[in-house]
């Protein structure tokens, strides 16, 4: 199993991982210490999840591994070896946005956006435990998710509305 | 931010994980990455190897007449909202609920978070207070220790450096139980400033038949108050009862200190929130035993 070259210069033997991201697989040859994050942004090239704080306290980069929410600056590469994840780039689907894109558009829950993707992704999370969040329930789901230009209010009034969209949506595919 | 460099092994079995640990002088293992991955970042671990035990079959949850089993790699999620824990597990499922955020829980996992020790987490005296054991596999086989020698300073465990933590167990509470874990978290990174988990089982006349009160947050290990429980035994649980146990018992020894909140501060809290977990224990305990099944609603 020892890689020579790598040995000769200290270094650890890299790991290959295979990930499928939005529907798409990439397959690399990485450092051990390779952070899913860096796996998104520098092989995917995808650079909607966003780098915060690096510590796992401002959910910037929280995308979703196998449908679960995750902060990808607290997890190897390695680790989401042979797994899915959803990014923001892929919760679109073509031209027509997710709901809780819709709603933070239509409800102006961002200024700056740094946050956006994250706090997108952790609601994804959210409405999939919880199709039908209280005010607080909200705010509970989103405490580790941190925006700077203090837009809570309007991003509260945004995941109530995409959760009224889907469950108005499931109500019509119900009724066929 | 990088962790430092490190080669990254993943194991296939918890003896391989073992065989791991004892090839690798400064190994240390992966499970969720929750604890470990930011103390890498910020440099304060710098483990040369990993061992990833992130897929081994560790996750089970299982309760029984004889107690609760949570495997080491059951997510704080799955105990927060486990049926089998929040039962009858109250103190349990509240201090998992409570780590972090919710996309924290969803990859931390239970034993990931006892084996890591930082005193300012909330499984420690939850699974103090239930009387809980830990599993652990090394070199030797298995053994049981018991959560009270687990926890031996900050960050530091009873575990030996080729031993892999597998599963947690707490035992069935009686039938008249009750059990609760109330925090006062900091504001900004959600930590314990004070976590107190207590636990209060009445006999057949409604007294205290045992109690049991711990804290995280408080000191470096998590505080054993052992003398208030003593106290409570036998009494009726009524508030001035429990006011006085809390006010004559319950000694701090050296309180942490931080920025944040100083010593006398934090002996303070644990004051307030002795009284308010006994309380809700007591008041828990006092439903149960109106319930054929025990269960604590």
């Amino acid at each position: 199993m020892s890689d020579p070259v790598h040995a000769e210069q200290g270094r650890p033997e890299p790991v290959t991982v295979t990930i499928t991201i939005n529907g798409r697989v990439y397959r690399a040859q990485v450092e051990p210490r390779t952070l899913l994050v860096h796996f998104i942004r520098e092989q995917a090239r995808l650079t909607g999840t966003n780098i915060g704080c690096e510590t796992g306290l401002c959910g910037a980069c929280t995308v979703l591994l196998d449908g679960a929410g995750v902060r990808a600056c607290t997890q190897l590469a390695a680790q989401a070896d042979g797994r899915a994840v959803t990014t923001i780039e892929g919760l679109a689907d073509g031209d027509t946005l997710h709901p809780l894109q819709q709603a933070f558009w239509e409800q102006h829950a961002l200024q700056c956006g740094y946050c956006t993707p994250g706090m997108i992704l952790a609601c994804v999370d959210l409405l999939q435990k919880n199709p039908d969040p209280s005010d607080q329930e909200v705010r509970e789901a989103l405490k580790g998710n941190l925006c700077r230009c203090t837009g809570y209010h309007n991003i509260v009034e945004a995941v109530r509305h995409a959760a009224g969209a889907m469950a108005g949506g499931a109500e019509m595919e119900r009724k066929g | 931010m990088y962790p430092a460099a490190f080669a990254y092994h993943r194991a296939e079995s918890v003896d391989a994980a073992v065989e791991l640990l004892g090839e690798h002088e400064d190994a240390k293992l992966l499970a969720g990455g929750h604890s470990l991955l930011p103390m890498m970042k910020l440099r304060l671990a710098q483990p040369e190897v990993l061992v990833d035990i992130g897929r081994l079959p560790l996750d089970g949850i299982g309760a029984g007449p004889d107690g609760l089993t949570v495997g080491a790699l059951a997510t704080h999620h799955r105990v927060a909202t486990s049926a089998d824990v929040t039962g009858r597990w109250q103190a349990f499922a509240e201090a998992a609920a409570s780590i972090g955020d919710p996309i924290v829980r969803n990859h931390g996992t239970a034993g990931g978070n006892v084996a890591h020790a930082d005193p300012a987490s909330d499984l420690p005296a939850a699974l103090l207070a239930l009387d809980g054991e830990l599993c652990a596999t090394g070199p030797d086989g298995a053994r049981q220790v018991p959560a009270g020698g687990f926890f031996q300073g900050l960050l530091t465990t009873a575990l030996e450096p080729a031993e892999v933590l597998t599963e947690l167990r707490l035992p069935a509470p009686g039938p008249r139980a009750g059990s609760v874990y109330l925090k006062f978290e900091h504001p900004a990174s959600g930590f314990a400033v004070c976590g107190a988990a207590a636990v209060v089982e009445l006999d057949a006349d409604g007294r205290c038949a045992r109690a049991r009160l711990c804290f995280n947050g408080v000191t470096e290990v998590p505080l054993d108050a052992g003398a208030v429980a003593a106290a409570l035994a036998g009494s009726d649980l009524d508030d001035s009862a429990i006011e006085q146990a809390v006010g004559d018992c319950l000694l701090v020894e050296e309180p942490l200190a931080d920025t944040f909140a100083s010593a006398e501060y934090r002996a303070h809290l644990a004051r307030v929130y002795a009284r308010r977990a006994l309380r809700a224990a007591r008041d828990r305990a006092r439903t149960a035993g109106g319930r054929p099944d025990g269960a604590v609603g």
